[in-house]
């Protein structure tokens, strides 16, 4: 006992539950982004696969680390248009189409790698993102290591949950977003969109599953390795319901995790001896799907996810 | 002015040009990355077409490798009829491939004609298993199954490595995670002599045949369309739509299930956690491009599995890599979804001040 309060009032251990949270936070934003205008994004573990491959390979090619983010966020963009134009205009099966995408972006990025290096055995490296030394902040006890130590893009992913809330909340954007996930004829009323702002929220919502791609090859690791993804898209999909599809939740939703999984390879070394590994490795899918299960009856579903809707026809 | 509207019923070669069209269409944008990667097109092709129809070994490697594909498929597309979103068949493969090793594998020494069926029924009853809890979940307290079944597939791969290295590891593997093989008797019978093809396709054909049947002449097969078309509407009428779901859940798990059986007791003869290279994700593609129609599974089946070892062939000569198979199985998908949308409208043309009004 007193060796898990041990755990939980250390520094690196938060630290580790933010940086683990990272990507989650990103893929948890832009499923969000998409389903609360109306359209359920599966293509999220194949975006993550096309972030993860594309950032690592710009930055391999020379074009720095942030340009290898834009370049991230810009196929995933293109994946969400794919998405985006099967299940909106065209209204198809938002689940198919969402699995279609998964599995063409993740072959797709497969053999891009392969082909761009066919016999490599161990995967080329790049520099990645280095942990922030803000003055002043980073020296703050406590809070500094856990908040202000930290890589750039984990930065990013706090500093998009907050524009997330901001422009759902705050903006007109963000009032039409919702009303075109809860019911798409009014806003086609008032002159606005429908197909437009579906579109548009899918391509960015795709664009930060990407980034949570990206932050893997970029951040967390220094390589691209073939299923470093590892159902984190689904799990994102999970937190979203959880959260029941509001940004702050999500946010805690993806914290929480964080702080779950650094727990578990922490326990798991104090008692790997007496159960398995693998009991470790399970426990994060498990988690979602207590979550899930927990949420799923209250959860404020957007009343017109996976309801295509048609310009003309009522 | 152009317009688009429904058509009233597609044509009935609309429903098989449709997933033709799709596929043959998948296979020639193959030919983009095929020139990115710095291959001779017309030779790849060449070497595609030859890796299956080169030799009866290259067609039975063929009918090998569609096998398990028309379980998965079945599984797919028997839920998808019913709008349950069975995208665990992964996960459920391994559990029909475990419970096949678990008692085929020694546990019980019993003559083949105990043990075949045996170790068919128990692993059809573990895939089942495996869809019961997500539809469970569904059904009692809402849980969407999409998300529940494909975290499953992760918890469940996890779960083939801890008793890979635990009760099912054989002791004579000399520390490499497989299990103990299946009993002699226990493996499926051989179709061809010094071929892989195995009895598992036999009892893939049987079954899509009888599935084909249930769906379109039961009452079972009624209840099922009628939930998956419209589920108020079939409550209103009656039918324990909540039952209906937790059937198919079963059959579709099962017949997931048996993939894993006929990989390991037909194939194979043990497990090892990398025995699926994804054949339950692929399963989807499968059922889609058949038009969630049973016997066209098989054909489905047939032509997937013609890409994926063709592409195994081609990548072997040429040097191309092999995830080429991958790209054109997830293009056929996206192009007979849209195909599916061109045959459900037309495109006309209407005067246009009837356009205006």
């Amino acid at each position: 006992m007193m060796d898990i309060l041990q755990i939980l009032l250390s520094e690196s251990f938060w630290a580790a539950s933010i940086r683990i949270a990272t990507p989650l936070i990103f893929g948890v934003m832009g499923a969000l982004l998409c389903e609360k205008s109306g359209v359920l994004n599966l293509g999220i573990e194949g975006i993550f696969a096309a972030g993860a491959m594309c950032g690592w390979m710009a930055v391999w090619l020379g074009a720095g680390l942030w340009g290898g983010v834009l370049i991230a966020a810009l196929a995933g963009a293109f994946f969400g248009l794919i998405h985006g134009i099967l299940t909106v205009p065209l209204g198809l099966s938002q689940h198919v189409s969402g699995l279609g995408v998964t599995l063409f972006a993740t072959s797709l990025s497969y053999f891009t790698y392969r082909t761009a290096l066919p016999n490599v055995s161990s995967p080329p490296r790049i520099e990645p993102f280095r942990a922030l030394d803000i003055p002043l902040l980073s020296d703050i006890p406590f809070l500094g290591p856990v908040l202000f130590q930290q890589t750039a893009m984990t930065m990013l992913a706090l500093l998009v949950v907050g524009l997330v809330w901001y422009v759902l909340n705050r903006t007109a954007l963000g009032v039409a977003l919702q009303a075109v996930g809860d019911n798409p004829d009014s806003v086609d009323a008032q002159g606005l969109s429908v197909y437009g702002l579906r579109i548009g929220a899918v391509m960015v919502g795709s664009a930060l599953m990407a980034l949570g791609g990206a932050f893997l090859t970029m951040s967390a690791f220094d390589a691209f390795f073939f299923g470093m993804v590892n159902g984190r898209g689904w799990i994102c999909i999970a937190l979203v319901i959880f959260a029941s599809w509001k940004p702050g939740k999500a946010l805690l939703g993806a914290l929480l995790f964080g702080a779950f999984d650094a727990l578990q390879v922490r326990l798991q070394t104090e008692v790997g001896a007496m159960v398995p590994g693998q009991v470790f490795l399970m426990a994060p899918y498990v988690l979602s799907i207590i979550a899930l299960v927990v949420a799923a009856r209250k959860a404020e579903y957007p009343r017109a996810l996976l309801t295509p809707w048609f310009k003309g026809q009522r | 002015m152009i317009r688009i509207e429904p058509r009233t019923a597609p044509g009935r070669w609309m429903t098989l040009g449709v997933p033709v069209l799709s596929a043959v269409i998948a296979l020639a944008l193959a030919a983009i990355p095929l020139a990115l990667a710095g291959a001779d097109i017309t030779v790849a092709y060449g070497e595609m077409v030859k890796g299956v129809f080169g030799s009866v070994f290259a067609f039975s490697e063929m009918l090998t490798r569609a096998t398990p594909l028309m379980f998965t498929g079945l599984a797919a597309a028997l839920a998808f009829r019913a709008k349950l979103w069975n995208i665990g068949a992964e996960g459920q493969l391994y559990l029909g491939a475990m419970a096949a090793v678990a008692i085929g594998a020694g546990a019980v020494d019993i003559p083949g004609i105990f043990l075949v069926p045996l170790i068919v029924i128990l692993g059809a009853a573990a895939g089942a298993a495996g869809m019961a809890v997500p539809a469970l979940l569904k059904t009692r307290f809402g849980a969407d199954e999409v998300v529940t079944t494909l975290l499953l597939n992760f918890i469940i791969l996890i779960f083939v490595q801890m008793m890979l290295e635990g009760a099912l590891k054989d002791p004579m593997s000399l520390g490499w995670p497989q299990s103990a093989p299946v009993l002699d008797q226990g493996m499926l019978p051989q179709l061809m002599p010094r071929m892989r093809v195995h009895s598992g396709l036999i009892l893939a054909l049987v079954l899509a045949g009888i599935a084909q049947f249930m769906l379109a002449r039961s009452v079972w097969g009624f209840r099922l369309r009628a939930v998956g078309e419209n589920a108020a509407a079939a409550r209103h009428a009656g039918i324990g739509v909540n039952r209906s779901l937790f059937g198919v859940a079963i059959l579709s798990g099962g017949l997931a299930g048996l993939a894993g059986v006929s990989e390991v007791a037909g194939l194979k003869g043990y497990l090892t956690a990398d025995l699926s290279p994804g054949f339950g994700y692929t399963g989807i593609v499968v059922a889609m491009l058949a038009g969630l129609s049973p016997v066209g599974v098989v054909i489905s089946a047939l032509f997937i599995a013609s890409v994926f070892v063709g592409a195994d062939s081609m990548s072997r000569a040429m040097g191309v890599s092999s995830y080429l198979a991958d790209l054109v199985v997830s293009m056929s998908l996206l192009c007979v979804l849209i195909g599916g949308f061109v045959a459900r409208y037309r495109i006309t043309r209407t005067k246009t001040a009837e356009g205006v009004a």
